[in-house]
């Protein structure tokens, strides 16, 4: 008996595209160690196609298995659909996150978020989903810990 | 690697030891009498609960009559507290911030309800100041309630010198002693409490079955109401099979008990050497002297701790954090806080609990799988 699934299991230990890049060409930080997660990535774009995600994480295995997962959700996809990505797709590949454990799977979405805005703006690129999207806002959200909290909403 | 199964978490809970099943089972099968019974199969069950708590006050050198059965460690806690605020109409009381949630979140509820609570603060080894204790009582104080030994840290607050304080100034002394009974030598009269928790699964005893000590003479209202059990005291049939288990699992504690401490010491100590030698990044929380013999509580930088918890249990390993996201109260751990423990570092501490089965293979084994995962998890970690 194990409180995460096997697929969760194997996403967290057997973590898909652990690592960094000489020369990324979007790079997404979100989370904060106060809050006990950070999670890292790392995209390679080429015409418009994410062809290559790293990360790196420091939490726990939710959040660990989830960046895993996202990654090699988006690797192949085109930006604009990257951007459609939610953080309930990844619960879902997962096959399920303890309830408890649902907000895990946030990081690895907005850290992919806050990476193609790292992209678009060093390459004056537009996206429709990017409209309203501020990550210097967000700063302030981060020192709100989600991750392990029970109240969903 | 040979996969194995190591259980690293006696603070938690302990397997029951053969003795005490063989001595519960009787009670669970043909001896199934109700203890209030005035027939025979009614007064073997009475008798039975007798031996059990004459064992018990043999491992605490309390009177026998002083012992009372309670259905967990938290309800002797919960007994204390509001059996004494329901007594005594002043209403300040005085705890440490390191106390289980058995005593800070009944304490709460009385604040709810108009009582005052202070709350000493502990030093960084997790001990609490004497002269503070002193300072804080008031003439309105009613009640010192402390822990004998922490469960995260296991550090072991000086009892005999702060209960002598609340008493010169009229004050009553709880202890909650859940963890420490077992594991180090327990003598009410010398410590000089009014009232001590115990819980029978801390020492190889059964679940659901605990004891609140009440020294003759203290007076404090019932929790629960009923019948004429405990001496009027806590009603409800007794749960006679966990009695009789908590009885031999005390019996066997005082038998045992020198013999216990040194080898949780031993390990522990080993344990601890082997990990500073072979593992980089690592702290230990609290004092290496008043500390439970088998707790060990290390904060490891850079990775979480759910996430060594989880690959340690992957590995048949069982290890207990503290941290937000493995426990369900969402919040770091209030004694880490309550030590100074930087926060970023609460979030990677794992507390090691070592027991009577615990074998140096078993470290040895425990210790290559930390230096595994923390390898692993400092390649996935984002921090340089």
């Amino acid at each position: 008996m194990n409180m995460y699934n096997d697929t969760v299991m194997d996403h967290f230990m057997n973590p898909r595209n652990v690592g960094e890049m000489e020369d990324p060409d979007g790079i997404g930080i979100y989370g904060s160690p106060t809050c006990g997660d950070l999670m890292q990535i790392h995209l390679k774009i080429e015409d418009e196609v994410i062809t290559d995600a790293k990360f790196k994480a420091y939490g726990c295995g939710s959040a660990i298995a989830s960046s895993s997962m996202a990654t090699t959700i988006i690797i192949g996809l085109s930006v604009e659909d990257a951007l459609k990505l939610t953080n309930g797709e990844i619960v879902d590949k997962l096959e399920g996150l303890p309830e408890a454990k649902i907000h895990c799977s946030v990081l690895a979405d907005m850290a992919i978020k806050k990476a193609i805005f790292d992209y678009a703006e060093t390459n004056n690129k537009h996206y429709k989903a990017l409209e309203g999207f501020d990550p210097y806002e967000m700063v302030q959200e981060e020192h709100v810990c989600i991750c392990g909290k029970d109240e969903e909403k | 690697m040979e996969k194995r199964n190591v259980y690293l978490d006696y603070s938690a809970t302990t397997p029951l030891k053969d003795e005490v099943l063989e001595a519960m089972m009787p009670y669970l099968k043909e001896k199934y009498g109700n203890p209030s019974s005035i027939y025979s199969k009614g007064i073997e069950n009475k008798e039975a609960i007798k031996t059990s708590r004459l064992q018990i006050s043999k491992l605490i050198n309390s009177e026998k009559d002083e012992i009372y059965f309670t259905g967990s460690g938290s309800e002797s806690d919960n007994w204390a507290i509001f059996g004494t605020a329901s007594s005594l109409r002043c209403k300040h009381i005085i705890t440490s911030n390191i106390e289980h949630h058995a005593v800070l979140n009944s304490l709460e509820h009385l604040e709810s309800q108009g009582y005052e609570v202070t709350y000493l603060k502990v030093n960084e080894q997790g001990l609490i100041n004497p002269d503070d204790l002193e300072k804080a009582i008031k003439d309105d104080t009613i009640l010192v309630t402390i822990m004998m030994a922490n469960n995260e840290i296991g550090t072991i607050q000086p009892i005999k010198k702060l209960a002598r304080i609340a008493h010169d100034k009229g004050v009553l002394f709880h202890c909650d002693a859940v963890q420490a009974l077992g594991n180090i030598p327990i003598d009410v009269n010398k410590l000089g409490v009014d009232m001590m928790s115990f819980s029978a699964h801390k020492l190889y005893g059964p679940k659901g079955i605990g004891a609140l000590f009440i020294k003759d003479g203290v007076e404090i209202d019932n929790l629960i109401y009923g019948g004429a059990q405990e001496n009027g005291k806590r009603a409800g049939t007794e749960n006679v099979p966990s009695i009789v288990g908590f009885g031999k699992a005390s019996a066997l504690a005082l038998s045992g008990l020198t013999e216990h401490i040194a080898h949780c010491l031993e390990l522990r100590n080993y344990f601890a050497d082997r990990l500073f030698e072979d593992v980089f990044d690592t702290h230990v929380n609290g004092t290496m002297l008043d500390r439970l013999p088998g707790n060990l509580n290390i904060s490891f930088d850079f990775i979480e701790g759910e996430a060594i918890l989880m690959m340690l249990d992957y590995m048949g390993i069982s290890v207990s954090t503290g941290s937000a996201c493995s426990s369900s109260s969402g919040s770091p751990s209030h004694v880490l806080s309550a030590i100074g423990v930087p926060e970023s570092r609460t979030y990677g501490t794992i507390r090691f609990s070592i027991g009577d089965f615990t074998t140096k293979e078993d470290i040895d084994y425990v210790i290559d799988a930390i230096k595994d995962i923390t390898k692993k998890l400092k390649e996935l970690s984002p921090f340089k």
